[in-house]
């Protein structure tokens, strides 16, 4: 829809967007492409979007991300525009970091609790100007945004489908960027936001790229208009063959974020608006994002319960990172302390082709994982040929992230 | 003379359950039915020929999975199937739609707005978690506050524990629920009148109160549960209309030796000296029994067929004065063809699911507003589905059954009784409205049959035509439901219970309070009910 299509009023607004029920499952901008370069035909649901679970081979994926460049289509993922005069006040009331240490032209990764300190989401927040803010994030939140203005002079827009996203990740992902004509990438360092030109069509003469991603490698992401989508894959497509860049699926990455030992919302943690269970929700200090509150800043939401439970030792719950021996990945497998006492359980877990490790990421109910974390076990269930192999695996508590790549911070980037 | 362990009187889905389940255990029953068909409010009958009219219940959202397995109701033929869906009408030519797909839903809300689209998952969270708390209650009699016995103290002991799951946070919501106003309820989620319209309308249906009224927000959760029920096929239609329920369950109550009389009208349930000893029909024949189950609604059980002389004075004080106001009307309507809405898009899913044209609450509490006068509203709340366009057995190809849920109704005519002329023009309200957003419409009906609380009453036996028999309001529900004191389908007389939606957990077509009468009398019989299930765990 252009200036010229665009509807006069609500109304009509409303009546055109009748037709979404034609496609409940929607294409992103990129979908040309990948569809073109997809093989396996291997899709899934994400928020709404046709996702690639794979394209060609997970597993080459996966080594795409690792050993040259990976292209990795990140549009659905939920996008909030927040700006005017009080946009960072409003911001730093909401999430849980100092946002007036966030300089323009950064990025960092942040959460935001409820009013009893339990997490909504976890998510990135990028400072595009003063008084301009872009919070990317798993699920859907205008409401709590809508309603944390008290008042502020701020404007709260959700601008999911208007912007297109690409994650272009691995060791020549900056080798890609440079062929791509982007110059200046190089002075990028991690979570620094570049605007850089492009020829994307009416309306559109920039790519906003930031050094971000979510597989602890040399990586970017790049935000154009919906309508620039196709331009911008092409020319990093084009400027890729060289440099091996492969178009990749959910299943490669998130081999790599496991790697890295991030997290993932309604999957290694229950966000406190969809969990039916009271038990369910977490405090920060409960899912490893203690270190993102700061409790020398100025108020923000869900501060007194999480300052409380801490000085009141109430915190249940707690996240490690668990090495298990063995190469059988220890998915939801249940954490035993003395191979006896339930302890918790693995949210996460991926063979790391990367570390040679069995990894995982656990949820463990205190005091397992605090005061006792030793002999600790995982029940593996492995089903093979129609038979369960059962396996009681010592698992070991072990820093994140489990692959730490001295490429993804190094400033100029590598080339290869 | 016949002689019977015990008589059901009125063949109802609940009435039929109890009989069921009673039969099962080595019982002697029979169940004495007035119409010359069972089947009470959920009823499939040839209306005109080659239609077959759910006349009066018309979804099956509440029916208890677990009764259906216990007494082989899918054996006896009893299928429901899932339906998608459904749409408002707005009065700009518009719609709001309800999808399946989880994204579909979301992006419809988002039409009307992107918060309210958003604001829709903690809508469902907060109205499931509620869900969850309640749904086990269903298939438990509800424990007596004056009983102390240990059961009654261990019943609370479980109510308590269940409700202690909840954060202090919840427990504060939870009270709020259960006694607050639907459309209040509506406006700490949502900013959309048509939004909010749509998702009122399960606050009101069979209630004679507006969606402004206080106690409205419970009523949504009476037909919410069945959504949540995990079961899939839980929700939706039977196959074959409502009748396909009740043929199922009486067809399992004859396999396992049960006897039931049709055109048997019960004009007495006898009492002697504080005991029943069974029925007289109207016909005058006396039918004995150690047992009689009452299926029908707890005014019609105590001031008509139980002489109130034998009853204590304060328990018929309560049972005057329990809430059972009619609100509701019914038109049935045979179609020649397939019904067109313009403003739904071509092969839209809607039409096969329940379809609305009151797109604000204001105009649901101005229909309600009539109501209060005692008129039918001039503006009325519909729910008007076609289960045809699912259900292939009902009618022929390419032909249609229409049922119209019309509220409000009221039980009489600005204080006089219903008269044919009254009726036609009620019906007249109906058809225009729909005709309103559809076309063609009054050129498609073949036959339509309408009713009002009057012939509620007269054919179904719904005291003044309350669907529920018993509003669902929180004083009348758990151990209130019908009387303080008399909450576990016992009565003041001995032998005698009662079985039907007045009891708890109250109306729908759910089984539930069937379920749970027989459970009670096999416990008096000091008969074990090991082939009853308990209730699906809600993990």
């Amino acid at each position: 829809m252009n200036a010229l299509t665009k509807p006069a009023n609500a109304q009509d607004a409303r009546r055109a967007a009748r037709d979404h029920i034609l496609a409940p499952r929607l294409e992103t901008p990129f979908h040309p492409r990948l569809a073109a370069l997809d093989q396996v035909n291997d899709w899934y649901n994400w928020a709404g979007y046709k996702a690639p679970h794979a394209v060609f081979d997970e597993e080459l994926e996966y080594f795409a991300i690792r050993s040259t460049a990976a292209l990795f289509d990140i549009s659905p993922m939920v996008k909030y525009r927040i700006s005017g005069p009080d946009a960072e006040r409003y911001l730093n009331r909401l999430t849980l970091r100092d946002v007036r240490k966030l300089g323009i032209g950064r990025v960092h990764y942040t959460a935001w609790c409820d009013d009893h300190g339990h997490v909504l989401d976890d998510g990135t927040l990028f400072r595009l100007g003063e008084q301009e803010f872009r919070l990317c994030c798993q699920e859907r939140h205008l409401p709590w945004l809508l309603d944390s203005d008290f008042g502020l002079a701020v404007d709260i827009r959700e601008e999911t489908d208007e912007i297109a996203g690409l994650a272009l990740q691995g060791p020549t992902s900056f080798a890609v960027l440079a062929a791509a004509g982007f110059a200046g990438a190089d002075r990028l360092k991690p979570f620094d936001i570049g605007n850089f030109p492009h020829d994307g069509g009416p309306g559109c003469s920039s790519v906003t790229i930031s050094r971000t991603g979510f597989t602890g490698d040399l990586g970017y992401e790049l935000f154009v208009p919906r309508a620039a989508a196709l331009s911008l894959w092409d020319r990093l497509w084009d400027a890729g063959g060289e440099h091996g860049i492969r178009a990749i699926g959910y299943s490669a990455l998130n081999r790599t974020r496991i790697e890295a030992g991030f997290i993932v919302a309604n999957a290694d943690f229950v966000t406190a608006e969809a969990a039916l269970r009271a038990d369910r929700v977490r405090l920060p200090d409960e899912i490893g994002l203690d270190w993102l509150v700061d409790p020398n800043k100025p108020h923000f939401n869900g501060r007194r319960a999480i300052l409380d439970a801490r000085r009141n030792q109430t915190l249940k719950h707690i996240l490690v990172g668990l090495e298990i021996e063995g190469n059988i990945p220890a998915e939801h497998a249940i954490v035993y302390h003395r191979g006896k006492r339930e302890a918790g359980l693995v949210t996460a877990a991926t063979w790391s082709p990367t570390a040679k490790r069995n990894i995982a990421i656990a949820s463990l109910e205190r005091p397992y994982g605090t005061t006792f974390t030793d002999d600790l076990w995982v029940e593996i269930y492995a089903m093979r040929e129609l038979k369960y192999q059962k396996m009681m695996k010592r698992a070991k508590i072990v820093p994140r992230p489990f692959v730490k790549l001295a490429r993804r911070t190094a400033t100029p980037p590598g080339l290869r | 003379m016949q002689r019977y362990d015990v008589l059901v009187v009125g063949g109802g889905h609940n009435g039929l359950v109890t009989a069921c389940y009673l039969q099962r255990a080595g019982l002697k029953v029979a169940v004495l039915e007035k119409n010359g068909w069972v089947g009470g409010a959920a009823t499939s009958r040839e209306l005109t020929p080659g239609f077959l009219y759910s006349n009066c219940s018309y979804v099956c959202s509440l029916f208890r999975p677990e009764i259906m397995r216990d007494l082989e109701l899918p054996r006896h033929g009893l299928q429901v199937v899932a339906y998608e869906g459904g749409a408002v009408l707005t009065r700009d030519g518009d719609y709001l739609a309800s999808y399946r797909d989880h994204d579909s839903h979301r992006r419809e809300f988002a039409r009307y707005s992107k918060r309210d689209a958003e604001a829709y998952e903690r809508y469902a969270r907060d109205v499931t978690r509620q869900c969850r708390f309640i749904q086990p209650l269903l298939m438990r009699t509800a424990p007596d506050p004056f009983g102390f016995r240990p059961r009654d103290i261990a019943e609370f002991v479980y109510l308590a524990k269940k409700f202690g799951e909840f954060s202090a946070s919840e427990m504060a919501e939870t009270l709020r629920f259960w006694t607050m106003s639907i459309s209040d309820f509506l406006d700490e989620y949502f900013e959309t009148d048509v939004i909010k319209a749509y998702l009122a309308i399960s606050g009101i249906i069979g209630t004679a109160l507006g969606p402004m009224s206080p106690g409205t927000a419970y009523v949504l959760l009476h037909h919410y549960m069945g959504e949540v029920d995990g079961s899939v096929g839980a929700w939706g239609y039977a196959r074959g209309g409502m009748g396909a329920v009740t043929q199922a369950l009486a067809s399992s109550f004859i396999a396992s030796g049960g006897t039931i009389r049709t055109d048997a009208p019960v004009a007495k349930i006898f009492s002697r000296g504080g005991r029943t000893t069974g029925v007289v029909l109207e016909n005058g024949e006396e039918i004995r029994a150690n047992l009689v189950v009452s299926n029908a609604d707890v005014k019609r059980t105590f001031l008509k067929l139980v002489d109130e002389a034998d009853l204590p004075e304060d328990f018929v004080h309560r049972v005057k004065h329990f809430k059972m106001r009619g609100s509701s009307g019914k038109v049935n309507i045979a179609l020649d063809s397939l019904p067109e809405f313009p403003a739904l898009p071509k092969g839209s899913s809607c039409i096969r699911g329940d379809l609305h044209f009151t797109d604000t609450i204001e105009r649901m509490e101005r229909a309600y507003d009539d109501w209060k006068a005692g008129r039918w509203s001039a503006d009325p709340m519909l729910d008007a589905m076609i289960p045809t366009t699912l259900d292939p057995t009902m009618t022929s190809p390419g032909k249609h059954f229409m049922s119209c849920f019309v509220q409000y109704c009221p039980p009489k005519v600005e204080g006089r009784d219903w008269t044919d002329a009254d009726r036609t023009a009620f019906a007249e309200t109906v058809v225009g409205q729909i005709a309103d957003y559809s076309p063609g419409f009054r050129d498609r009906i073949v036959h339509m049959e309408v009713r009002t609380p009057r012939e509620l009453e007269a054919e179904v036996g719904l005291t003044e035509g309350n669907i529920f028999q018993g509003e669902l309001t929180f004083d009348q529900l758990l151990f209130n439901r019908p009387v303080p004191g008399y909450a576990q389908y016992r009565s003041p007389i001995a032998g005698l219970y009662i079985c039907g939606s007045s009891t708890h957990p109250g109306g729908g077509v759910m089984g539930a309070p069937g379920r749970n009468a027989a459970m009670e009398i096999l416990r008096d019989l000091k008969r074990s009910p090991e082939k009853m299930s308990n209730a699906h765990d809600v993990i």
